[in-house]
């Protein structure tokens, strides 16, 4: 299959490993994975700020860029990245009275997936460790994330997947369906509230006894990573499409010089 | 070349009363986060219900179908409005009761007062109603000379301690028993000095007080949940049973009540009744329903006034995106799931209506520039939680997000200079809306690594973003993008030929 890797504008800047185990994953399992190198962001600050004007050219370029070269399916390692594609791009277009746009916004959402529902549904992977050769001898707690939770329904796919990986220990994490306070520039206009929300979902995880809180949307383990970072944790965040692409010949570092891991995996 | 705007005509006219906010959310947020005792209160308050709300929801194969059924209904509504409520008009008035309109918050105050006077009372209990709090009546109503005395236990505690309700369904969630004691020991009549805070004790105090108010008082005021267009029935949806004294034992009764509340048929009350304990009070079925229609010869209140009310509800119904708040029946299960709420209460949201759906209703009914109330759509983190929860569906983070675009238009239509976000915004703009662009900005990534200091996490930063520093760090950036890592690095894996049929098969059989 080829797959049109949307890698998406925070993890492309910030967490570029995040994007290269879902290359790793994708192409282990025999697929080609395409980057379309003109795509940027998916326009979800813009749109959830308000600033639909301004979101315009952003979405215009990102179905553009999806629009065209000849892929089967797109994937993103972002929950909420997706969701924005499926449902606030064609919103967007709407808005700005653009019936066109609107029209290839829904064609390029309908071929786009989040990693773990691409996975699971599209890819048939149930046994990371047996189909993809996951292993990580690491104890993990896993933060749902809210749009992966409530706008596209992946009910326990990254989970799921997660449990099946090698030697990986999961620990139960309270209140998990807790948003952590992200929720884009609200962290920066409601920053007491943001903060006040974080604050209890870093205590969830370090009452958890993970080594690790694993997610799949890199601003929400920002967020976290964050949180746990300024209170000197010692827990870190890492994304679930690292974890799957590490193997017991391949294991991915916790301790050392990480570049996805925010808080105490940095050196 | 210039167009002329010919304007829009004015359709509809805002709201007033107690629907603003006056202080911008993140002010009034940040002094109730650090009001220990609410949030201890609210934590545990909201989580209970919470709970008790997903038990019974639960048991209902055909929750969802009901929650379908009733966002249908209310669109049916909506849609019908104006032919639904003359038809409801007519049936009450047929049936002995007398129907007023009120536009606004004024109007209608001064029509329960007027009907007050006419029955030469200066004294009326109050079954706990939402529009009589959002039109400020009994304020009003002291103004005039008036008292009124609220009936429901919460709502009791709230006036007694001259306080503002901060939940719709809990008013007095704020408060602790010992705390309420000392409100009785202060504020009320011919109490027992030896009170003390137990609950029982509480609430025989109350009950003794209420009693006598309910034998005395010729004129109540009520609310409504639901009104039928058909029958002209009215519907009140209530625990205690204070609600069905008030409407039953005095001469006359006075109903409040906002034109969104309309079902078209008796068989609609189904439909919600089974949404609205659920979702409310996490109960299958509340302790008291009371339906009444007109005036009936020898029983009950021998005069029924319908006081149906406009105050901003017809603004909101214009708006296309954000009409569907309307759908409302106030079950508060959007406040007990929310995360903001949680932590700062009702009282952070200045209108009567907290909560998503305040966030959303109080700038619709009001209109996005009163007051402070452009900054309640940004009073959410877009969690999705209340959407999930609400029994007619509406659909709340995407109205909050419609909102914050008409508050950037609004803005903008009134700056001359540039925000800090709008120029924030702007320099995304261009980054964000092409590959070329965003690459260009990313060769800057080392740069925010030199920032990051020794132990390579950023601690600080100015302006709008130190929002963020203010409890999160932020990781020193990349060396590289992952954008060119792809262009200098990647290598294809040998094995990208394979077909990926095969490949899926191949890892299915290992």
């Amino acid at each position: 299959m080829k797959i049109a890797l949307f890698a998406t504008c925070i993890v492309d800047a910030m967490f570029p490993r995040t994007a290269k185990a879902t290359v790793t994953i994708l192409e282990r399992l025999g697929h080609q994975v395409l980057f379309p190198a003109t795509q940027a962001c998916c326009g979800q600050m813009h749109i959830n700020s308000g600033y639909f004007d301004d979101a315009l050219p952003v979405v215009a370029n990102h179905v553009a860029a999806f629009s065209q070269g000849d892929y089967d399916v797109a994937v993103a390692p972002s929950a909420s990245c997706v969701a924005s594609v499926k449902h606030q791009q064609p919103m967007i277009a709407r808005h700005c009275g653009d019936a066109d746009l609107e029209n290839r916004a829904n064609a390029v959402g309908a071929k786009t997936y989040e990693l773990s529902q691409l996975l699971v549904d599209v890819l048939g992977i149930t046994d990371a460790a047996a189909q993809l050769g996951s292993y990580f001898p690491h104890t993990v707690t896993y933060h749902p994330s809210c749009h992966g939770m409530r706008l596209l329904r992946l009910g326990d796919r990254q989970l799921d997947l997660l449990r099946s990986v090698g030697g990986i220990e999961l620990r139960d994490l309270s209140g998990p369906d807790q948003c952590c306070g992200f929720g884009g520039t609200f962290a920066m206009k409601n920053a007491d509230v943001s903060s006040a929300m974080l604050e209890d979902k870093v205590k969830s995880i370090e009452a958890s006894g993970a080594e690790l809180c694993v997610g799949g949307d890199a601003s929400c383990l920002l967020h976290i990573g964050g949180g746990l970072s300024r209170k000197d944790s010692g827990t870190a965040t890492l994304h679930f499409a690292e974890i799957l692409a590490s193997t017991m010949e391949a294991p991915v570092s916790v301790s050392g010089e990480v570049e996805l891991l925010t808080g105490r995996g940095r050196s | 070349m210039s167009q002329i705007s010919l304007g829009m005509p004015r359709i509809a006219s805002y709201g007033s009363g107690n629907l603003f906010a006056t202080e911008s959310f993140p002010h009034a947020a940040h002094r109730d986060l650090d009001n220990a005792q609410l949030r201890a209160n609210l934590g545990h308050a909201t989580g209970t219900i919470r709970e008790k709300r997903l038990k019974v929801v639960a048991e209902l194969p055909d929750w969802e179908e009901l929650r379908e059924a009733g966002s249908v209904l209310k669109q049916q509504v909506m849609a019908d409005l104006p032919r639904l409520l003359v038809q409801l008009e007519e049936n009450v008035t047929q049936r002995g009761g007398t129907v007023h309109w009120a536009r606004d918050a004024q109007e209608a105050n001064e029509i329960v007062a007027g009907l007050i006077r006419a029955e030469g009372a200066t004294e009326v209990v109050k079954v706990k109603s939402m529009a009589t709090q959002e039109i400020g009546l009994n304020e009003y109503l002291e103004e005039q000379g008036i008292a009124a005395y609220e009936t429901d236990l919460a709502e009791l505690i709230v006036q007694l301690g001259h306080d503002k309700p901060s939940h719709i369904l809990v008013p007095a969630i704020h408060k602790n028993r010992t705390e309420i004691r000392d409100i009785f020991l202060a504020e009320m009549a011919g109490v027992d000095p030896e009170l003390t805070d137990d609950p029982r004790q509480l609430a025989m105090a109350a009950r003794a007080h209420l009693r006598r108010k309910f034998l005395s008082t010729k004129v109540a005021i009520s609310g409504a949940n639901f009104a039928i267009a058909d029958s002209g029935t009215l519907a009140v949806v209530e625990s205690e049973g204070n609600g069905r004294m008030c409407l039953t034992l005095p001469e006359t009764l006075i109903t409040v009540m906002g034109i969104e509340k309309l079902l078209p048929t008796f068989l609609d009350l189904e439909v919600f009744m089974a949404l609205l304990p659920r979702s409310s009070t996490g109960e299958r079925m509340n302790p008291y329903t009371s339906l009444w229609t007109g005036v009936t010869e020898g029983d009950g209140p021998q005069n029924f006034h319908l006081v149906l009310l406009d105050n901003g509800r017809t603004a909101a119904l214009a708006d296309e995106m954000g009409r569907s708040a309307l759908h409302c029946i106030r079950c508060s299960a959007c406040m007990n799931v929310c995360p903001v709420y949680e932590r700062t209460g009702g009282h952070a949201y200045g209108s009567t209506y907290p909560g998503p759906i305040g966030a959303i209703l109080s700038p619709l009914m009001t209109g996005i520039e009163a007051e402070e109330n452009n900054s309640l759509p940004y009073a959410s983190s877009l969690c999705g939680a209340c959407f999930d929860a609400c029994p007619v569906k509406i659909n709340i983070p995407e109205i909050l997000v419609h909102l914050r675009g008409k508050d950037v238009d609004a803005e903008h239509a009134k700056r001359k200079l540039p925000s800090q976000m709008d120029v924030g915004m702007a320099a995304a703009r261009v980054a964000f809306s092409s590959g070329r662009n965003l690459a260009l900005v990313e060769k800057g990534l080392p740069l925010g690594k030199l920032m990051a200091g020794p132990d390579q996490k950023i601690k600080r930063l100015p302006g709008m973003a130190g929002g963020w520093t203010q409890s999160r760090d932020i990781p020193a950036p990349p060396k590289q993008s992952f954008r060119a890592w792809w262009k200098k690095e990647h290598v294809p894996t040998p094995d990208t030929s394979q077909t990926p049929d095969a490949a899926a098969e191949s890892g299915e059989d290992g």
